[in-house]
């Protein structure tokens, strides 16, 4: 059943090339019919994958891989990629607990995305080029996912870094598409050359780039700050990836992209990435204590920063987009703390929650006909019942009302972050209170009081037709992940040993686990802390946001400009750099640079003109210069032979 | 007074001078052609002459060359006078000085 593993990537690729063959002919919507189907393939022979590797014994199910799914050496990979001297590398797969938890949510979700893009691209001009870029995405996540060696992850990850570049700025007649796209793409750039240096770093120090060779021989990596280095520049490519401090501020400008892409890129699967990376390079961390505070501050602070910033968007995807920053940050700081399978936990919950908020969104934006702004909503449960009603479980999900999954996967982090440290708890306790709050707020300026899309804007653009609700493909994605969002929890419960998550991936972490030794009262405590500090916030955003749209006290200037982030960020590197382009162009370029090639030029036209007075045109000058040089010769031969 | 190999020099030696003059001086371009084969008989018989002194057949099997090559040159060189002629109504050296720099 294992083979079944190959089918992963290979279907979406197939789906790939199929859709760049023919998906302009078949057009709107079989071509999203044929993309949707790839990854639905994909995501039963994730299933199957998954049984099979279920009914593999605990002990081989540590990093089995290609061991199992293949009859000898040789069927171990696809091929030998790179075969250069010490650096053999292979294109193969590693199948292990973390990578088929990692694969069967990501074709999961990508499926019912992907059956939600049918529905919500409808009537696009680039329909089907649409579901050849989320194809690609998709055979990207997985390469990075399966990958059996950094670099391979590596193709992995540029790949669904250019597929998620393309998505940003798919309207990229827009200017302001595009340049996301840009930003999108320049920040990763930053993050890539961290991975990069690391896994140079790491080849040069173990002299192989296989995950278990890697980990096996770790020790080589001890000693001279090695091990720190390694991990700081996997950490700095993971910001890059996942959106956090400080590479953060891209992703709130990617929702300019579709926004089944926003769901499915920007939230659930490729911005996770880099908590992956990290839960994939465990025992790295493990050797750098310095690197994993790190980590657990960057993510404390990213998750805070981020909170406070959603709770004071206007556009409904924006919101959205620093919630899911907050929440990596989550993850980030469960990796930091050395919580990994709380991280893993949370990535998969999330995955589904926020998978379904931005579809909800979609839906909304959908039916108001491309209306982001939530000051232009209100009062959309009468119309939209099914997006209300999704919207509902995700927003109790996320905001970790018990006994909804984020409840769960929040308190495994917060307890584990509670054993560890406490300021970063309080810290993370705050955030969990302000998610609660901001979420609370996008749901009631949604989908509760007055109907304000009925009226004109200030700003003059016109009300709104009546919504309407969205079609069954969108809606079905809807249900079967409100579903997920609510019992995604059952998967790890804190009382629940030898059949969770937890055990699951222990092969993975093991040892390396962070075990808080707590008692079962302490426990209690924290989760009831958890259930009272959303409820609270519930409440309190109930009082605030119910009624009133304007809270001018409550957004203030520096929240919304994302703490003047983007203005730093343009003063420390945009301004200085452009002032030394000019420079260059001004003065380098044009005096030194065309200084030098002009110069030569006047050079050889002045000599030019003086030596051409020599060429007189008549045949008498020439010949007496002949003349003259053979008596020049002679005279000289002469004076030779009688000294 | 025997005539030696120092009177054949002299000769050659006026001929070629006499040549290199009338290059040097005339306009005509025939003229200047006669002059030029003027020289090149000088060399000859400065050849011949030195091949006699020497005993050395090489100096004259030179010669034959050196007739050849005149002639193929005076044939090349007619060509171009005749097709100059044919534009210019004129053979005068110094209206050819379009190469002038």
């Amino acid at each position: 059943m294992l083979h079944a593993a190959f089918l992963m990537p290979l279907l979406p690729l197939a789906g790939f090339v199929v859709l760049l063959a023919v998906g302009r002919r078949v057009g709107d919507p079989w071509a999203g019919w044929i993309g949707t189907v790839a990854v639905a393939g994909s995501f039963a022979a994730a299933c199957v994958t998954l049984i099979g590797l279920v009914h593999q014994p605990a002990t081989a199910r540590e990093l089995t891989c290609s061991v199992s799914c293949g009859t000898g050496a040789a069927s171990h990979a696809f091929f030998t990629w790179i075969p250069v001297g010490g650096l053999q590398v292979k294109a193969a797969i590693l199948l292990d607990p973390l990578s088929m938890t990692m694969c069967v949510f990501v074709t999961g979700v990508s499926m019912l995305i992907h059956l939600y893009s049918i529905g919500y691209m409808q009537r696009d001009r680039d329909y089907s080029k649409f579901f050849v870029y989320l194809n690609l995405f998709v055979f990207s996540m997985l390469v990075l996912v399966l990958a059996n060696n950094f670099l391979v992850t590596f193709v992995g990850w540029e790949g669904v870094g250019v597929c998620s570049y393309w998505l940003v700025s798919f309207w990229f007649h827009r200017d302001s598409a595009a340049s996301a796209g840009k930003k999108a793409f320049i920040y990763n750039r930053v993050g890539d050359v961290g991975f990069l240096i690391a896994v140079f770093l790491i080849f040069s120090k173990t002299g192989t780039l296989t995950y278990l060779e890697v980990f096996a021989h770790r020790h080589l990596l001890a000693g001279g700050g090695a091990a720190t280095a390694a991990v700081l520049l996997l950490f700095l490519a993971a910001t890059g990836k996942s959106a956090q401090i400080p590479l953060f501020n891209w992703l709130p400008d990617a929702m300019e992209g579709p926004t089944p892409v926003s769901a499915l890129i920007h939230a659930a699967t490729m911005v996770t990435a880099g908590v992956y990376l990290l839960c994939r390079a465990n025992p790295l961390l493990a050797m750098s204590s310095a690197g994993m505070w790190v980590i657990a501050v960057i993510g404390g602070v990213t998750a805070f920063v981020a909170a406070t910033i959603a709770c004071t968007q206007q556009d409904i995807k924006k919101g959205l987009a620093f919630s899911t920053v907050s929440q990596i940050g989550y993850m980030v700081l469960a990796v930091g703390t050395g919580a990994y399978v709380a991280a893993i936990f949370l990535m998969v919950a999330h995955a589904f929650y926020k998978g379904l908020l931005f579809l909800g969104a979609g839906s909304v934006i959908h039916g108001l006909e491309d209306e982001q702004d939530m000051k232009r909503m209100g009062a959309l449960r009468r119309w939209m019942p099914w997006t209300f009603g999704t919207f509902l479980f995700a927003w109790l999900a996320i905001a970790a009302v018990p006994p909804f999954s984020g409840f769960w996967a929040k308190g495994d982090i917060l307890s584990n972050v509670y054993a560890k440290n406490l300021p970063l708890y309080a810290l993370a306790l705050l955030t969990a209170f302000l998610t609660a709050y901001y979420m609370s707020r996008i749901f009631y300026l949604t989908f509760t009081g007055k109907a304000r899309w009925q009226e004109p804007a200030p700003d003059g653009s016109p009300a709104h037709h009546k919504p309407h609700e969205s079609p069954w493909v969108m809606r079905l994605p809807l249900v079967v992940l409100a579903f997920c969002a609510v019992f995604a929890g059952l998967i790890d419960l804190p009382w629940a040993h030898s059949v969770s998550l937890a055990a699951w991936l222990d092969p993975v972490f093991g040892n390396r686990l962070f075990d808080s030794h707590q008692s079962a009262s302490v426990q209690i405590a924290l989760a009831v802390a958890d259930g009272v500090v959303a409820v609270a916030a519930l409440l309190v955003a109930w009082g605030l946001w119910r009624r009133r749209v304007d809270r001018p006290e409550l957004e203030p200037d520096f929240l919304q400009r994302v703490w003047y982030w983007d203005n730093l960020y343009d003063a420390v590197i945009g301004r200085p750099g452009q002032v030394m382009a000019r420079t260059f162009a001004t003065v380098v370029d044009a005096r030194v640079i065309d200084g030098a090639v002009n110069g030569t030029a006047a050079l050889v036209r002045s000599t030019a003109a003086r030596v051409r007075r020599l060429q007189t045109g008549f045949v008498r000058n020439y010949v007496l210069g002949v003349a003259l040089g053979l008596v020049a010769i002679l005279v000289f031969m002469v004076s030779r032979s009688w000294s | 007074m025997s005539i030696g190999p120092a009177w054949y020099l002299g000769l050659a030696a006026v001929l070629f001078a006499i040549g290199a003059i009338g290059v040097l001086v005339r306009r005509n371009v025939l003229v200047m052609f006669m002059c030029i084969e003027l020289m090149l008989n000088a060399a000859n018989l400065t050849f011949v002459t030195f091949s006699r002194v020497l005993g050395d057949i090489g100096g004259q099997s030179l010669v034959f060359f050196v007739l050849v090559v005149a002639a193929a040159e005076v044939v090349v060189g007619l060509g171009i006078v005749v097709a100059i002629f044919r534009r210019r109504k004129s053979t005068t050296a110094d209206d050819l000085h379009v190469l002038k720099g």
